[in-house]
């Protein structure tokens, strides 16, 4: 007899004990350590205050570094036009992109989480990378378009798509879409159009070249008129999350009791539904696919703030860019010479801390 | 006095043998069985040149003239033989891990044997140089099965149960995708794309001369998984449930999952990645068995149909049969799932 009581097995073999889902429901309650709002807010200014460091580590460390004194003269006079020049053109838009795109994956895994009531959601799932492979393959093939300024509105457009199409596929007849139904569904468009990428790059060897590029998310080479393009989207994504974060701890409860409570659960979804889909969309357009940070981040931070959407949003945005600037900082210093795209980082940091809460014994609330 | 079942059988009994079989199982398969058959006399007409339905059966049984004998049997026969058993061998190990894991997307891929296969695969094209078919093979499945041991250690805690099995597949899958990514992208496109070609996955290069190892190896296979049906149906009722049964679930589960990554590293050595089949049959033949138990044979037959559907799609294309299965499984996927929904 296995001593181990995981609950993802004790929930099926043993009556007595609680459903996994009730288990799961409850985990998903269970309140963060700070316990006060007080302590909530501090740790959010406290978070703040990091990002303000992260971001000034990131303008500074690189393979030109630049001592810490110099780095407000360097921005302001082009008296070393080298230093000058690598701020301005290549520190400032990397790391302002990944200030955007950070949040935008936090809050978007943080929203798929608290919508689906599953922990393992990540954005992922909803198609929205494989739509956009597409798009940008298609513009790659089609098109005399080559550069990331020049696909972006099609990785955008692509990656709305995706998420449109599996979600009618997902809450095809009648029923709400269950998580198990966008699952699958996401799964299975995934598939399909990834297959047809992969026999339109097969053709040709420059589109080849430019969709293995973009297959690997980074933050750097990022013109600030594409950020500045799409972060209005983002900004909106943002906004929308927080007009959601109230009704959805309502919703955490059930449907049925959401509702008794005063949720209006089919505008709460469809709200969630847009703001995923233009936090996704853009983050992705930007940035590439980058993975486990709309994963991961939200559960940090749950444990930090329990389980208030309208703490764990803003809380997961800050976060969110924080990881992002920081894994970018460390693919630039990790190797002897070149640097590692962001997206390679997180999956290399990612991967062994799911792993390790994997192995927990809480592993179930993952 | 008999059983019911709550769904029509058939029990038989005479002094020596006895049994009930279920009749939509029966006819189900029977099904399955005339329509693999039918689809694979089709896919023997087709290719760069096409021969009538009359001409394949005359070359089959031996009556045809010589150059439509050299067409079917030396060069198309193996091919489809090729698809025909990858279904079963893929089916049957997409069967075993998604009544492991208990969960419908479980496939070999969950413990990460796919992305080990690749990364091992485009290490030997980049970084070793080699681009041998049997190099390559070897590359592929000592990855495979790496990635597959090490997901297993990993999720290893008193006993592996399917949830953190996937999680960590998940993971470990990630990575190592990261990890191919990266050297594909350090690569000259030419060789990144000779890695992407393989792992396309194609019959094509296939014949007679790799089909008897292959197919003598899957029987061998077949014979070990048989007897690991019934256990893991009752494994399907909970670790303690069974262990009341007698079950030893953690050798069973061992058993199961060693042997459902054999059975798609073979395919693997052979053709390359074959995708979604592993996931998609046992799907499929849950939906026309209208039961959710571990069904072995059934999801074999499916398996049987799609990938010959899918290779025969594949020829007339000119795409890789991966690529096939990707697509048209997941299309056949899809077509299910919202029937399904609107149905409920």
């Amino acid at each position: 007899m296995i001593g181990d009581p995981d609950p993802a097995s004790v929930g099926v073999a043993d009556p007595v004990a609680e459903s996994s889902a009730a288990r799961d429901e409850k985990d998903a309650l269970r309140p963060g350590i700070a316990a006060g709002s007080r302590l909530r807010l501090i740790g959010l200014l406290a978070a703040v205050a990091v990002l303000m460091g992260t971001i000034w580590l990131s303008l500074v460390v690189g393979a030109e570094r630049i001592p810490l004194g110099d780095l407000w003269r360097a921005l302001s006079s082009d008296e070393n036009a080298h230093v000058h020049a690598v701020l301005w053109e290549l520190r400032i838009p990397r790391t302002v992109t990944a200030l955007v795109v950070g949040p935008a994956l936090g809050v978007c895994g943080a929203l798929i989480q608290a919508y689906t009531r599953n922990p393992l959601a990540d954005p992922g799932i909803l198609g929205v990378n494989a739509g956009a492979a597409l798009a940008i393959t298609l513009a790659l093939g089609l098109t005399e378009i080559t550069s990331p300024t020049g696909y972006v509105w099609f990785a955008f457009a692509g990656a709305l798509i995706g998420t449109v199409l599996v979600y009618a596929a997902g809450s095809a007849g009648p029923g709400r879409p269950t998580p198990e139904k966008l699952t699958l569904a996401g799964v299975a468009i995934a598939a399909v159009l990834g297959g047809i990428t992969q026999v339109l790059t097969l053709k040709n060897a420059q589109v080849f070249a430019g969709s293995l590029q973009w297959s690997i998310g980074s933050v750097g080479g990022r013109s600030l008129d594409l950020v500045g393009a799409l972060a209005p989207f983002i900004a909106v994504g943002l906004g929308l999350a927080m007009l959601a974060a109230h009704p959805l701890n309502a919703l955490a409860l059930g449907e049925d009791l959401g509702r008794a409570l005063g949720a209006r659960v089919n505008s709460t979804r469809a709200l969630t539904v847009v703001a995923v889909t233009l936090l996704a969309g853009g983050a992705t357009a930007i940035a590439g696919p980058i993975g486990f940070v709309g994963l991961m981040v939200p559960h940090g931070v749950r444990w930090f703030t329990g389980p208030d959407q309208r703490w764990i949003i803003p809380c997961t945005a800050v976060a969110s860019a924080i990881l992002l600037i920081a894994s970018d900082i460390l693919g630039r210093i990790v190797l002897p010479t070149g640097e590692l795209q962001v997206g390679l980082v997180t999956a290399f940091v990612g991967a062994p801390v799911l792993v390790v809460l994997a192995r927990r014994r809480s592993a179930h609330g993952l | 006095m008999s059983i019911d079942f709550g769904r029509p059988t058939v029990t038989w009994r005479t002094p020596w043998t006895s049994g009930v079989v279920d009749v939509r199982t029966a006819v189900v398969l029977g099904v399955l069985v005339l329509v693999t058959v039918l689809l694979g006399l089709y896919s023997l007409t087709i290719g760069s040149f096409r021969l009538g339905l009359g001409e394949v059966v005359g070359a089959l049984t031996g009556t045809g003239d010589d150059r439509a004998r050299l067409l079917v049997v030396d060069w198309r026969l193996p091919r489809l033989l090729f698809a025909l058993l990858s279904g079963i061998a893929l089916a049957m190990a997409g069967a075993i891990f998604q009544s492991l894991t208990r969960n419908p997307l479980g496939s070999p891929d969950v413990i990460g044997f796919d992305a080990g296969s690749y990364a091992g695969a485009s290490v030997v094209i980049l970084l070793v140089g080699s681009t041998r078919y049997l190099d390559i093979a070897a590359g592929a499945v000592a990855g495979g099965l790496a990635t597959a041991v090490a997901v297993y250690l990993l999720a290893y805690r008193r006993g592996v149960l399917g949830f953190r099995l996937i999680i960590v597949g998940i993971a470990v899958g990630a990575m190592l995708s990261s990890l191919t990514s990266y050297l594909m992208l350090r690569a000259g496109t030419q060789q990144a794309m000779s890695v992407a070609a393989w792992g396309a996955g194609s019959f094509s290069a296939l014949g007679w001369e790799e089909l008897r190892p292959f197919a003598a190896i899957l029987a061998c296979l077949i014979v070990l998984v048989l007897p690991l049906a019934a256990p893991l149906r009752q494994l399907e009722l909970g670790d303690d449930s069974s262990r009341a049964l007698g079950v030893a679930a953690e050798r069973v589960r061992l058993a199961a999952t060693v042997s459902g990554v054999a059975l798609s590293a073979l395919v693997t050595a052979a053709a390359g990645p074959i995708p979604f089949v592993a996931l998609v049959s046992p799907q499929i033949a849950h939906r026309f068995l209208h039961r959710a138990q571990l069904a072995l044979l059934p999801a074999a037959v499916t398996g049987a149909a799609l990938l010959v559907a899918a290779d025969a799609v594949a020829q007339l294309l000119t795409i890789s049969t991966g690529l096939a299965t990707v697509t048209v499984g997941g299309l056949y996927f899809l077509w299910l799932l919202v029937r399904e929904y609107r149905r409920s």
